[in-house]
């Protein structure tokens, strides 16, 4: 038997990792303190930037909210993650399901795979400028035109992850339900989607993160169509903004949130997905 | 399972396929073929337009814009890449060490990557215009005395910084996860060889996470090399140009600049060069591990 001794806590890089965190917390710093102070606050000293405000009013984030029309862009920005990711999650695990179990054995099947899979490497500018007139050429130039790409663009690693994931799932589980007469669409809803849990989690993760800070997408197909994102207002705004930093700060805290808030109540989900997805 | 099993088996899978290609092939492929013949004409996003040839792909070679952009693009990816593994790796490994608060640590290290890289760049930029100056001054250098994103020497450092700011941390997560695979007994065995230290991370550590190296290379260099948000919320590409990225720069003539046709020529040459790159990672990476 080995003794397990218990190893002593390493102060030093303890503290170190504590002071370096600095890095990480100072820009959030600044955005929180700038966001609520008064332009008169900001005085040309570093210390008139970065002290606390003297009075923690919302003044500002009422002002931006309303500048931005920030609920509607915030409503936008959520309708198109969560129906984004609920579509990924069905159409891709499918799509997943049926390349996975064939691939090995049918030429077909692999080509299918390796055909999305290498979609990977497109690049968003060159399919860029053609997607701009197909979208608008068919009427997709607007917030379900950035669902349908997203769901293209997300397509060749969600595949490849559920594919990958299948390979751990033993056909003997279908057989048994094959015997017991359920045919095949019926057997992956009732018994391969919900073991596929783990990897819809990481879908999700990944997906949604991804959609939700994206900028380029809804900048280019639904830019006319008078509709905003979270992170595109705060771009469509600049101007409006002019030289009232309070006021952009206050916007872009705001825009930072939703986030900060999900990723402290998920936070173990959020790691688990993105290193899932990351090394498979 | 039986004969009628097996064909019903076999047209529930085809009518899956089927429509998810269909679909990918009209929002991927089709707009890559339109990209590829746009490349070959002089369209400027309006009206008519010719067939041009291989002209675009000529005078690219020849114009110093484009030119400057691949420079500052692959400039920015390999520094951002080096600076980025870098500390990654000395973050994961005090990360993974024996240390208190360790979940409150990697969680607090990890919020970076959660935030839009828009509204990032927007914050630094703040930093970069107007604290950073000050404090350059303090200290009496000329340099930073004044904004680093209006200095055209000096402002792809700024988005370097930017873009490493957001990647360590997820660099840092994978890293971590490669160093929990790697069982305590190596290092046990290790250091009665007297593999400690510097020692024992070049010949123990290193190599069994050879993997996670070759993920996060491959992860940095591709992300880095379409950099996008970060310009435009940082310098939109100035001053003078010098910190255009080439999706910036396919963005801004090929959509509102009227050079459609060009760019796309332009974008066409990018792809190539993103996947000749990621085959070569991928060729090497495999090679490597194989004599590891």
């Amino acid at each position: 038997m080995k003794k397990k001794v218990k190893e002593r806590v390493n102060w030093p890089i303890t503290i170190l990792l504590i002071v370096g965190l600095i890095t990480v917390i100072f820009p959030l710093y600044m955005t929180i303190v700038i966001a609520f102070k008064q332009p008169s606050e900001m005085t040309n000293s570093i210390s008139g930037i970065l002290s606390l405000p003297k009075s923690w009013s919302l003044a500002n984030f009422a002002e931006a909210m309303r500048v931005t029309d920030f609920w509607r862009s915030l409503g936008n920005s959520i309708i198109i993650t969560v129906l984004t990711v609920v579509v990924s999650i069905v159409i891709h695990s499918l799509a997943g399901y049926a390349i996975g179990r064939n691939k090995a054995k049918s030429k077909f099947y692999s080509f299918v795979y390796l055909y999305i899979v290498s979609g990977m490497f497109v690049p968003f500018a060159i399919l860029m400028m053609p997607l701009v007139k197909q979208t608008a050429m068919i009427g997709l130039a607007n917030w379900v035109g950035v669902i349908v790409l997203y769901v293209v663009f997300y397509m060749p690693m969600n595949v490849l992850l559920y594919s990958g994931y299948l390979v751990n799932i033993p056909m003997a589980l279908e057989e048994a339900a094959y015997v017991d007469g359920a045919t095949t669409w019926q057997t992956y809803w009732k018994i391969i989607f919900p073991i596929m849990k783990p990897m819809h989690a990481t879908v999700a993760v990944l997906t949604a993160l991804g959609t939700w800070n994206d900028v380029m997408t809804p900048l280019v197909i639904m830019s006319g169509s008078g509709m905003t994102t979270l992170p595109l207002a705060q771009m469509t705004f600049q101007t409006q903004f002019g030289t009232n930093y309070n006021l952009a700060f206050a916007s872009y805290l705001l825009a930072l949130l939703p986030i900060l808030i999900f990723y402290l109540v998920c936070q173990k989900q959020i790691l688990n997905g993105v290193v899932n997805g990351a090394v498979k | 399972m039986d004969k009628a099993g097996m064909t019903g088996r076999k047209k529930t899978f085809l009518l899956i396929t089927i429509p998810i290609m269909i679909l990918f092939f009209c929002f991927n492929t089709l707009p890559l073929i339109q990209g590829v013949i746009y490349s070959f004409t002089n369209f400027k996003g309006y009206g008519s337009y010719d067939w041009v040839g291989l002209r675009n792909y000529i005078d690219l070679f020849q114009d110093g814009r484009v030119g400057g952009s691949y420079l500052f693009t692959f400039k920015l990816a390999v520094c951002a890449t080096i600076v980025v593994n870098v500390i990654s790796l000395l973050l994961a490994l005090g990360l993974n060490s024996k240390i208190k608060f360790k979940s409150a640590l990697r969680g607090a290290y990890f919020i970076p990557n959660i935030l839009g890289a828009l509204v990032v760049g927007y914050i630094f930029n703040y930093f970069f215009t107007y604290i950073l100056p000050v404090w350059g001054q303090m200290i009496g250098s000329k340099t930073f005395g004044s904004s680093l994103l209006s200095n055209e020497k000096l402002a792809w450092v700024a988005v370097v910084v930017v873009c490493a700011w957001q990647s360590i941390a997820m660099n840092t997560i994978i890293y971590i996860s490669g160093l929990q695979t790697v069982p305590e007994d190596v290092y046990e065995a290790g250091s009665i060889d007297g593999a400690t230290g510097w020692k024992q991370f070049k010949h123990l550590t290193f190599p069994l996470i050879f993997s996670f190296f070759t993920i996060n290379m491959v992860l940095c260099i591709k992300n880095f090399l379409m950099v996008f948000d970060q310009i435009m919320a940082l310098t939109k590409g100035g001053p003078a140009q010098s910190t255009e990225s080439i999706s910036y720069l396919i963005y801004q003539n090929g959509m509102g600049g009227g050079q459609f046709g060009f760019q796309s020529a332009n974008a066409v040459v990018f792809f190539v060069v993103i996947v000749l790159i990621s085959g070569l990672q991928l060729g090497a990476s495999s090679k490597k591990e194989e004599q590891l």
